[in-house]
């Protein structure tokens, strides 16, 4: 067996507590213990983190870039979405 | 650069070959370089033209394979440090070295090569890397002109790489450059301690300034007449700026700091235009150049064997790993069931 079989890990760090993970970088492993370890030494040796993720890469959906037109581009007509849009009189305060 | 063998016009396979383009892929390609000029990052799952992810594969390859043979020359004296802060020092810059070697290789990944393809280019001996690599250390001055000219000429390129248009590739520079820095500082530290040192010392420091020097502004790739790629490479914006702009840069900056140490710069034509604010210097010799990555120079066969031997070394590691994992999966199933 060679590090062929070996699966890809993608690695979220949290930086600090109060904080969301962040996606910092990939590895392979042989498995979720030994991509944790090796996360530990390569992605925080000046310490970039307290938590640290490993989701094997085949288990992450993603959508389709060709299909950003589709997806996201109606939030950009829907102007009455943000607070921005309603008119409020000056006079009233705190809304 | 670590990626100089992209340039030399000699090597197979560079050139694109030309071809009929589609209408589609026309529009597509249209739209792609409007992204790219509109400083839009390019990211793993977007189109790009064959030609961009070509580039981009055997750029970040070739970094990669560099950082991991640049372990080689500075590991040769992690037993031999003079002092213990010296010691943990380099052992820490090396270790950084391995880091950068996979942020790059798993940058080199998002573009569709295993990890695997490419060690295996490297070693077959295929792949290049940079050329600064192939010289020896026969010196604990080397360390430090290593960490002071190496890394400070890698530095002067890397920084722009942080704005390349591939995604990946630029958030793995970030990384790097943020690291980079301490390794050129503990450079010049140790090269300091040398140059106020006893005589002997100082001619430890100038003997390695005499062997770094002309490598390292060698580092940079074929000046800009004689390099092969820079146009296509920056209207991509992989590239942000010439070797030879680079290669100013970096004698710029470096000139005052050997001045600083006592040194002599190994040039005789060295000399300061207070018109243009910037240092003149002597012609380069190519010839050494090309050698060396023709695969002729002092260490080439020593770093690829050296690597080789690592890896039929680790074989069993990697065995074990992959038994240990399958056992431990065993364990939790029976757990489980």
């Amino acid at each position: 067996m060679d590090r062929k079989d070996w699966p890809l890990f993608e690695i979220f760090i949290r930086p600090k507590n109060g904080l969301s993970h962040k996606h910092v970088g990939s590895l392979h492993a042989a498995d979720a213990r030994m991509a944790l370890d090796n996360a530990r030494d390569v992605y925080t040796r000046r310490g970039e983190g307290v938590s640290i993720w490993a989701v094997p890469a085949a288990s992450i959906a993603a959508s389709d870039p060709t299909d950003k037109a589709s997806l996201f581009d109606p939030a950009d007509d829907k102007v009455y979405r943000h607070p921005t849009f309603y008119d409020i009189p000056a006079d009233v305060k705190n809304i | 650069m670590y990626t100089q063998g992209l340039d030399a016009k000699t090597e197979q396979g560079a050139q694109p070959s030309p071809r009929l383009v589609t209408e589609d892929e026309a529009r597509l390609q249209g739209r792609f370089q409007e992204r790219v000029d509109a400083e839009e990052k390019i990211e793993p799952r977007d189109w790009m033209p064959e030609g961009y992810r070509r580039t981009l594969v055997r750029q970040i390859s070739q970094h990669a394979h560099s950082e991991i043979v640049g372990m080689l020359p500075e590991g040769n004296w992690v037993t031999r440090a003079p002092t213990l802060r010296r010691k943990v020092a380099l052992l820490a810059k090396v270790q950084d070295e391995g880091g950068h070697g996979l942020y790059l290789y798993s940058a080199a990944e998002t573009l569709g090569v295993s990890r695997d393809e490419l060690v295996g280019q490297l070693l077959a001996g295929k792949a290049k890397y940079s050329s600064i690599f192939n010289y020896p250390t026969p010196t604990w001055a080397d360390i430090g002109a290593i960490g002071w000219l190496v890394d400070g000429a890698a530095i002067m390129n890397q920084v722009p790489l942080c704005r390349c248009s591939y995604g990946p590739y630029a958030r793995a520079m970030v990384r790097i450059c943020r690291e980079e820095s301490f390794h050129q500082r503990q450079g010049y530290e140790l090269m300091l301690a040398l140059a106020q040192g006893t005589p002997e010392q100082k001619r430890m420091a100038q003997d390695a300034l005499n062997r770094w020097w002309w490598p390292s502004l060698m580092m940079f790739g074929p000046s800009d007449e004689q390099s092969a790629h820079s146009s296509q490479n920056m209207a991509w914006k992989i590239k942000r700026f010439s070797n030879d702009e680079l290669r100013q840069r970096f004698v710029d900056a470096t000139v005052p700091q050997a001045e600083f140490l006592g040194l002599t710069i190994p040039d005789p034509e060295l000399r300061f235009n207070a018109g243009t604010g910037h240092y003149e210097f002597g012609a380069i010799d190519w010839t050494e150049f090309n050698e060396i990555l023709k695969g002729n120079g002092p260490c080439n066969r020593e770093r690829i064997e050296a690597r080789r031997k690592a890896w039929d070394d680790g074989a069993w590691v990697r065995e074990a790993a992959v038994a240990h994992a399958a056992k431990r999966q065993q364990c939790a199933l029976k757990k489980a069931g």
